[in-house]
């Protein structure tokens, strides 16, 4: 066991084995993915029930719950990419936890803009300060500061160490910022109805719901493994296995 | 199926509009998703190519 | 006949360069925008997200909001040419500084007020800022955010290149920009309210048409001083 984590740690530290590893994984997710999310839409567009109270437009769910649940747990994996990359001086965990931001940005957008669309039906406006979504844009401003202060600093050492520190203190405050956001809610409106209630779905409308979840982290691999062979390349476009890499794969 | 016809598919008994309005927001961040890195993957390999070009010369 | 190039030539040539170096830090574009949506959304968060509430104050957070933004990023706007010495150059050439500087401003509004016009709207939509009081809120902000820039270009014109110039331009600026607030909001105001905002969007345009006319002239005795500094 302890042997085969050593291992891990030690490929995990050549660029290289990352490349080709992610390269041959890729697909998997991807079609993996692909059918997850296929079965889900389909399912869950076409063949759930209507949800007694709000009608068909609960079907919004499926895509605003998985991207709300990614881009909260795409930060936290943009932050353990920078602890350990801060802790043991891990290039590719810098790489990893610089390449996560953008996509947990979009997701975030997607949460926003899906919970802001669902509201209008429900609730008759555009957009609504209540806890989730107020939280959800809190946590999109978190993303900005990370991508922001990446494009700022031009030393990519030093854009790494800046930007671990940060997503660090941003996910220690995410849950401070939870409760004061909920807490800031309960003093202006009483206890509404959430959009999403879980606990109460029946599994006909339920199952489809993982499907998507499952195949937006599917497909949340696919994008990461591009990202970062991407930096990847250009990081180590000096070696000779990149030049040849690129030889073998012109344009 | 949950809806009988085509047409009461689209219209979402009534809330047509949000819900595909979701899916189509949604179906642009996937494209820009998968292809951004895509895109970005070609820059990357033009700019390493003419940088050994350089380095031949 | 001159040898010089011509004016137009020179002021499209410097145009175009002052685009492309925008463009080239992209990110840096997202940063107005991202401050403006932050900005607007602490007001609910500090008061109360009640939408009659927000409405009544959402024209005045937003343009608030868009006057802080591009205060933000009039930083931008001197500094990288006056560190790396290419202002000296453009203030020692023999065209005219007044169309060199209108020249930049032109590129500033284009990448930092134009954006915040066009996501104005959606801060509206946020604030739940009631139906007739969009149009006068772009009318506004597109008559307003130019003169922004340009009376920016004044303060940042005299800050550029001072160690603690960032806190300082605004402290200039501010005071200039407090009419076109007025106006503004309650162009805005009033246009919530059904009545005609004619008045107020003539006041913006003569503002507008002074400061075109006035501030390159300031800004550039502004620059010639922290030039020679």
């Amino acid at each position: 066991m302890w042997q085969a984590l050593k291992r891990l740690y030690h490929r995990l530290g050549s660029p290289k084995w990352f490349f080709e590893i992610s390269a041959k994984w890729s697909p998997w997710f991807l079609w993996i993915g692909a059918a997850l999310m296929a079965a889900g839409l389909v399912w869950g567009l076409a063949y759930a029930p209507a949800d007694y109270l709000q009608g068909n437009s609960f079907r919004i769910i499926y895509i605003h719950v998985p991207s709300a649940l990614l881009s909260q747990s795409a930060y936290v994996m943009m932050a353990v990419g920078g602890l350990i990359g801060l802790v043991w001086k891990m290039k590719l965990a810098f790489v990893v936890s610089k390449v996560i931001a953008p996509i947990g940005a979009t997701m975030a957008v997607l949460a926003l803009l899906t919970g802001a669309i669902w509201g209008k039906p429900t609730w008759g406006t555009w957009w609504v300060w209540d806890a989730r979504l107020t939280s959800m844009l809190i946590l999109l401003f978190l993303y900005f500061g990370v991508i922001a202060l990446h494009n700022a600093i031009e030393n990519e050492d030093l854009a790494n160490k800046a930007a671990a520190i940060l997503s660090i203190v941003g996910t220690i405050n995410i849950p401070i910022i939870k409760y004061s956001v909920e807490w800031w809610n309960t003093l202006h409106q009483p206890a509404t109805i959430t959009l999403t209630k879980k606990p109460t779905m029946a599994p006909e409308m339920f199952i489809p719901l993982v499907f998507t979840i499952l195949a937006f982290y599917c497909w949340f691999a696919v994008w990461l493994f591009a990202r970062t062979r991407n930096e990847i390349l250009w990081r180590e476009r000096r070696t000779q296995w990149v030049k040849k890499w690129v030889r073998d794969n012109a344009l | 199926m949950h809806f009988d016809s085509l047409n009461s598919f689209f219209a979402m008994g009534g809330h047509g509009f949000y819900v595909w309005l979701c899916y189509g927001i949604f179906a642009l961040i996937m494209a820009v998703n998968f292809l951004s890195p895509a895109i970005k993957r070609r820059q990357i390999l033009k700019d390493i190519e003419r940088q050994m070009r350089r380095e031949q010369k | 006949m001159s040898t010089q190039p011509a004016l137009m030539q020179t002021i499209s040539a410097l145009f175009k360069r002052d685009l492309l170096l925008a463009f080239r830090s992209r990110g840096d574009l997202l940063n107005p925008l991202m401050f403006f949506l932050m900005v607007t959304s602490l007001f609910p968060l500090a008061v109360s997200p009640d939408p009659k509430f927000l409405g009544d104050i959402a024209p005045g957070v937003i343009w608030v909001g868009a006057l802080l933004a591009t205060l933000l990023s009039l930083d931008l706007l001197f500094k990288s040419d006056f560190e790396d010495g290419a202002l000296e150059q453009l203030l020692v050439l023999p065209q005219p500084t007044f169309f060199l500087i209108l020249a930049k401003v032109a590129v500033h509004w284009l990448v930092a007020g134009l954006p915040l016009t066009l996501i104005a709207p959606l801060l509206g939509l946020m604030l739940g800022l009631p139906e007739g009081g969009y149009g006068p809120l772009m009318l506004s902000l597109l008559l307003g955010t130019p003169t922004l820039s340009l009376l920016g270009a004044i303060g940042a014109g005299l800050t550029v290149g001072l160690r603690k110039g960032g806190m300082l331009m605004p402290l200039l600026i501010l005071p200039l920009y407090i009419p076109i607030l007025i106006f503004a909001a309650s162009a805005v105001q009033t246009g919530v309210q059904g009545e005609p905002v004619t008045g107020h969007l003539l006041f913006l345009g003569a503002y507008l048409a002074f400061a075109v006319a006035v501030c390159p002239i300031a800004a550039g005795a502004a620059l010639k001083i922290s030039v020679a500094r």
